[in-house]
This record gives C-alpha cells, structure tokens and sequence, in this order.
C-alpha cells in the first residue's frame, strides 16, 4: 500500500534519517521499534506531512507522491495517532471530534461519536472539555477522529505510553478489527511486548538507520541485539525499607478535578516507602498526585504534610509541557532549583550543572537548551534537578516514553537515593512497573482507593482485577 | 546564537526593509537616495538636530526597558501610553506644589520618582486586572490607557488649567527654577542621558544577571513548570508590569521635567508604542534595544525635515519603522521554521 525508498532527513546538520526504506501492505501491521532518539518520529512526521523528507522516494500504491503538508496525508488516507496529542484542550470532546472533518451538524457528529465509542468500549461525554481528559482518553477520541475520516493507513507513535492496561486492551481490540477491515498499520514503539503481541513484521531503527527486519515469529534477542549496542540490564528488585514515621496524611480528600475527580480519600505515607498508585488512566492517581505536592487544593478533608514544602518534588507526565522550561538552558534550571544569592554570573550553577550531567549521562552542555533533549535525557535531567534535601518524591508515569535501558536506569536511581527518611510515591500505568518497583500499592477507582497492600501481600491477578473494579467491594 | 547568523539577520532585515520601502517610494515617483539624505541630514549632521534626536531617544529607551520586563514574563504589556501618562501626571503633581521648602534640585528628583511611582502603580492595576480579575493584560492596558487619557485632558481643561483659560496647549509652565538644567547650545538635560544609560544598565544586569530575572523568564517560558520550582507566576508577572509601568511613568516623568515644563495632553508623543516596535524589532533581546531605539529617534527626527525640504509627509518615518519591525518578525520567523525542517 505504501512504500517508503531510502528516505532521508537532515535538521541543519543533524542527520534524522539516513536512507530508510520500508513497505506496510493492507490488512497488516508494521513495527517500527528503536530507542530514543532512533529516528521513528521523524519518520512518522514525514509520513503525515508534518515535516518534508531531504531525501528518497514515497510511493503510495506504487506511485511516486510527495506529502508537501498534513493535508497532502490526509487525502490519501494517512491518519496518525500522535504520542502528544494534537487536539484542542480548550474545546469540548464533540467540537474536537468534529474539527478537521466535513460535516459540522453537531446531532449527526454526536452519533457517530456515539456509535464509535460504542464499537470499541470507549467511555467519553462528548460534553467533556478535552483538556480534563487524560492522555489515554485524548488518544481514543483521536482514533476514533481519523476512522470517522476514513484513514486507510494509520500510524500510531507508542499509543500504550500513558494509558492503562485496560485502555491497552481496548486500543488492541481496535486495531485488530481495522487490520481485519483492511487498513494498513504502522506500530512505533519500544515495547517489545506490544510489537510481538500485535505486528506481523518489524523494522528496528537504530541512529536513524535501519539496524534490522524480522517477519512474524519475532527473535527477541535479535530485536534487542538491533536495537541497542549493549543488551538491556534486568530491571531491579524492589528495595524493602521498613515503613518509618509517616510523611504525609490525606484525611477524607475529595475533587472535582480530572476526569474522576477524588471520592473521600484517606492515606498515610510512611517515610521508607515506596509506594505505587494502579488503576485506569483517569481513575483520580494523577489528582492524588497534585495534591499531595501542593499544586491542586482539595474541595473537602484536609491534607496533612509533615514536611516543608521544599522537601517535597513533583515531576509530571507530560515533562516538556509541565516540569520543564523550554527556551532556559540545563544550567539555568539547575539554578533555579537551588537557593542561592541573588546574583548569577557565568559561573553560577556551573559546577554543580557539570557534575548533573555526568553522573546523570545528559546528553548536552550545561547551555543546551532543554527542549533540544529526547525523552529520556528530560528525564534524567529531572531527576538530577532534585536536591539531596528532597524526602518526598512524586512522580506520574516515571518511565513514560522512556527506552529499556532508560526506564532501567530511572529506577535503579531512584531506589538508590532512598532512604530510610524518605518515600516515593508514583502513578505508573504499568502494572509490571508498579509489582517491581514499589514496596506498597494503592489501587484507584473511579477516584477512590479500592485496594491498599504492600506489593508481597498481593498479586497481578487480584490487582489487574482491583484496576477493573471488579474487586472494588474488598478493600 | 553565532555572530555571523546574528549579523546575517541584520543584514537580512535591513535589506528587506529598505527595499521594500525603496520600491513604495519609487512607485510614487521619489527617489530613495534624497529621502535618505534628508533624513540623515534632519537628524545627525547637526549638533542641535542631534540633540532632538537624543530628546526622542531618552523616553524611547526607558518605554523599551520597561517592555523587556513585561515581554520576558509572557506579557503583552499594550498600556505603556497609559503608563507615561500617569508619570507625567505624578511629576506635574509634584512640581505644582507650592511653598515646600525643598531646593529644586531635589523636588525634581522627587517628582521622578512620583513618576516612576505613578507609573508603576498604573502597570500593577493592569497586572492587578489579570492576576485577580481574569481580565488579559492586553484588553486592561488599552482600557487604561483611554483612561489616562481622560484623566490628562480633564486636569488640563479643569484642576490644572492655565491661569485665566483652559488650554489644549497644556498647564502654565513650571517656575524656571523647576526646570531640568540644560546647558547652553544644548536641547537635553545631561541629567537625563545620566538617568537613562543607569536604567538600561540596570534592566541589563536584572534580566542577564539576576536571580529574579531568571525567574521572570521561566514563568513568561512556562507558567505551569515554574510552579514546580517554587515560582509564582502571578507574583512575578505582577512585580515585572509593576516595574514595566514604573519604567514608562518614568518617561512621562522626564517629558514634563526636562522637555516641555509643563503638562501637555500629548506628553506621551505615542512613544509607548513605538517601544513595542523597538523590543519586538530587538527580538527581546536587550542588548540592540538602545541602538533601535536611536535609530528610530533618527527617523522620526530626520522625517520632520520631510514636509519643509521635499513636501512628503513626515509619517513616512512611521512606514520605515514599520517596514522594519515586519521585516524583523518576517527573518525570525523564516529562521525559525527552518530550523525546525519545514
């Protein structure tokens, strides 16, 4: 259906892609699977006219086209699915849904809408402003957007980052029966799971280059072994600190914000814990999150810090958009991270800023500035903003977009830095992640608490069955 | 950025704003070469020319230091007429004031700072409007400038007006001794070229040096991360329309001190948005601010030779600069969609 002849792209002197070439038929899936920075979102920009390709051919049923703009894609039936979304947040579900298509009779829109969501389970109110929808419900209402438009070729960019197992399930369900329908799919993503579970054949990038091709039964070790240099370290053990002096103490909390808001919520974090908050996407983590640093104030019940607020750190999801400040370099956040004089020469930070950057492997000098950084160097960067003084951390989806080797690394650091005075608590869609890594699990529902266990107590069946609500009569 | 790219965008601006305003002026028949001339010759082949030049510059510079402040946090700070306005009226408040005993020397220092006051408090309630009011600090400077405008015309024709009749042509003059020293052959007071190179001096050092500056540019970059870093955006948008408006009261506080003596209705002479002009064409950089805005005092200087030696309208200065600022918005913009690869 589309074929794509040594493509290449340059940004100034940067090489994104050197001569790739790959074809997606109908009625299949495609991988494309690398680590960050590999080049896959270049590619996919190409593809949807976003950017145009320096080099190479772009044939689509066997005739050579060039995608000049997003309008070009979108006539030939390309339709993707972004890892941000691009809708807009200020409007409501419907007018999203309606934008960019022919038809604008909101009552025709609103059953169609109706009609989709029901074909795949999707649960949305078309009242709802799309800026209190979470990322995994953005994504659907993208989905369902470009199906309306009829996309024959769809590209999805690492659609499970941000979206819970159960949105995970219903998102496969989907492209199942649109592969079935006879639409061609492309897959980018760096979860081998994903790639093996759904895609008939994969290209590995690697430095803007293809490392490797495999069809459909995959050899992971020759994924693995095209995707990085090195293989990927195992992911950690849990730490098991013993539950010390409690930290923080949400009394009878509730929220209007978000899409669930929070029902009555009441917890104690002790210090030494490590604490992972499961559940639907949307199910009131993120809410918790907030609140607990400061940054949404509770419409009832009160929250009890035990510490001061610069003991406590916050970083979101969406790292770019809400934890970072593009447009300041490395240096300057890591000087408005710490207390100093008022004055900053040449040299304020620097040291402190050259250190951070070794010991945290950030690609950059302390005046790159940070949106120049892929997903996992903004990471590490976060992460080496936190001072030694921190004793809270907070963190929505740690290993969001991240690669193998770097989620791997984001723990194994956060586990190393902490004490017996201190805790951690984070939303992780990842039910995996949230077994691994935390010593005790809060399961959100519909904004409250249904489970609360310490990890060893409990198992992947009784917690992916407390994220459904199907358990959420036992607490 | 590199020198050579820098300079290359000069280059580019510079070109594509002359030839743009050459070919107008060829299309209506005069030639390019005779308005430079004239422009030249109306603003720098002249000591005295130089000095109206300078007189342009001083409140010019201070409006675009202020606007640096105001740009950095994210804001469109559109009240800086309002804001000159209300300086000159803190200033004339204060020279109108009888028997205080103080030597002129320093009731003049005090009514600057009753301008720069004035100002400020101006800048804070548009700075108010939006922090607490919701109202976009675009919609509430324009609001207030009208306002200010009101309240200039009103204190000339009433409170404030010439003993006998009200007049159009301001209040009376202030007492000779009240008047910013000038020396002889010259049109502007060294007191105030002192003033203005501190302040810009100062803007400089704030923005590129401080803690507080930094910080004014995070929260303009990114209101909702700067909260993880413990900034608070409202506060810091607030102090920095505080300061913008204290910077452009201080402009007015100069054109009624060491220009005109005395309150006129125009005394803001639209310098609040010629600024705009000067920081957008300096792409809020501080450095070429003082160089843009000599150049614009250059042009609308020189043009006011227009109408005398060629019978051109002297708007034609206004066409310049905005052929210019258009020009500069037009590089950067190209610039930057190339870097990101369209």
């Amino acid at each position: 259906m589309i074929e794509l002849a040594e493509i290449s792209k340059n940004f100034g002197r940067v090489q994104a892609l050197h001569r790739v070439s790959l074809k997606v038929n109908p009625g299949s899936i495609h991988g494309i699977i690398g680590e960050n920075g590999a080049g896959k979102s270049t590619l996919m920009k190409i593809l949807t006219g976003f950017i145009r390709k320096s080099g190479g051919d772009f044939f689509f049923h066997s005739e050579n086209i060039d995608l000049n703009s997003p309008k070009d894609a979108r006539e030939i039936g390309i339709g993707m699915l972004y890892q941000e979304p691009l809708d807009f947040p200020q409007l409501s579900v419907l007018d999203n849904f309606m934008a960019g298509g022919t038809d604008f009779s909101p009552g025709n829109q609103r059953t169609i809408l109706a009609k989709l969501c029901n074909n795949f389970s999707f649960n949305l109110n078309p009242e709802n402003k799309v800026e209190e929808l979470t990322i995994g419900e953005r994504q659907q209402l993208e989905l369902m957007r470009l199906i309306r438009d009829g996309a024959k070729i769809l590209i999805l960019d690492e659609p499970t980052s941000g979206i819970s197992e159960k949105q995970q399930e219903l998102l496969f369900n989907a492209l199942r029966s649109l592969k079935d329908d006879g639409a061609a799919i492309l897959l980018v993503s760096h979860k081998l799971e994903e790639i093996e579970l759904l895609c008939d054949e994969v290209t590995v990038l690697r430095h803007g280059k293809i490392a490797g091709y495999q069809k459909c039964p995959f050899d992971r070790e020759k994924m693995l072994h095209a995707m990085f240099d090195i293989l990927p370290v195992s992911q950690p053990p849990a730490i098991k600190h013993i539950a010390g002096e409690p930290l923080l103490n949400f009394h009878k909390i509730s929220s209007k914000t978000g899409r669930s808001g929070l029902n009555s919520v009441s917890t104690t974090i002790r210090s030494g814990e490590v604490v992972g908050l499961a559940g639907v996407d949307g199910s009131g983590q993120s809410v918790f999150l907030k609140s607990a640093f400061g940054l949404l104030q509770p419409d009832s019940g009160s929250i009890s810090h035990l510490l001061e607020v610069k003991t406590r750190a916050f970083i979101p999801a969406d790292r770019l958009a809400e934890g970072l400040i593009p447009g300041l370099t490395i240096r300057e956040h890591h000087i408005l991270s710490k207390e100093s004089g008022p004055i900053i020469t040449s040299k304020s930070g620097l040291a402190k800023t050259r250190d951070a950057i070794k010991t945290y492997s950030i690609k950059g000098t302390p005046e790159t500035e940070i949106e120049n950084l892929s997903g996992g160097n903004l990471q590490r960067l976060l992460l080496s903003l936190i001072s030694a003084d921190i004793q809270l951390i907070l963190m929505e989806n740690p290993t969001r977009g991240l690669d193998v080797q770097s989620a791997a690394w984001t723990w194994k650091h956060l586990h190393s830095r902490l004490g017996a005075e201190e805790a951690i608590i984070f939303a992780s869609p990842d039910l995996e992640e949230i077994m691994e890594q935390s010593t005790r699990i809060l399961v959100f529902y519909n904004g409250s608490i249904t489970l609360d266990t310490q990890t060893k107590a409990t198992d992947y069946q009784q917690l992916s069955r407390a994220v459904t609500g199907e358990d959420s009569q036992k607490q | 950025m590199s020198i050579i790219l820098q300079l290359r965008r000069i280059v580019m601006i510079t070109v594509l704003a002359l030839g743009a305003v050459s070919l107008l002026l060829i299309l209506l028949g005069i030639s390019p070469l005779t308005i430079g001339i004239t422009l030249t010759k109306g603003s720098i082949f002249s000591w005295l020319k130089f000095n109206h030049v300078l007189t342009i510059w001083i409140p010019l510079l201070l409006c675009s230091c202020g606007l640096l402040f105001t740009f950095r946090a994210g804001l469109w700070n559109i009240g800086v007429e309002g804001q000159v306005i209300c300086g000159a009226i803190g200033a004339t408040l204060v020279l109108r004031l009888d028997n205080t005993g103080l030597p002129p020397a320093a009731l003049l220092s005090f009514a600057l700072f009753t301008s720069f006051l004035a100002g400020g408090l101006w800048g804070a309630l548009a700075g108010l409007l939006k922090t607490r009011g919701g109202v976009n600090e675009i919609f509430g400077g324009l609001g207030l400038n009208f306002v200010a405008q009101g309240v200039v015309l009103w204190l000339i024709l009433g409170p404030w007006k010439r003993a006998g009749m009200a007049s159009m042509s301001g209040t009376d003059l202030f007492p000779r001794e009240l008047w910013m020293w000038i020396p002889p052959g010259w049109r502007v007071a060294p007191a105030a070229i002192v003033l203005v190179v501190i302040v810009f001096l100062l803007t400089g050092m704030i923005l590129n040096a401080t803690r507080f500056g930094l910080k004014i540019k995070a929260a303009g970059f990114n209101p909702q991360a700067a909260r993880l870093f413990g900034i608070r955006p409202d506060l810091v948008g607030f102090t920095a329309m505080s300061i913008g408006g204290g910077l452009a009261g201080l402009a007015g506080g100069v054109q009624v001190s060491c220009v005109y003596h005395r309150l006129i209705p125009s005394i803001s002479s639209s310098y609040g948005y010629l600024a705009l002009l000067v920081v957008m064409l300096a792409g809020y950089k501080v450095t070429p601010v003082p160089i843009i805005c000599l150049l614009f005092a250059c042009l609308a200087a020189g043009s006011i030779q227009l109408p005398i030696t060629l019978q051109i309208d002297s708007s034609l200065s206004g066409v310049i600069q905005g052929a210019l600022v258009l020009s500069g918005l037009l590089v950067y913009g190209l610039q930057q969609r190339k870097s990101r690869g369209h």
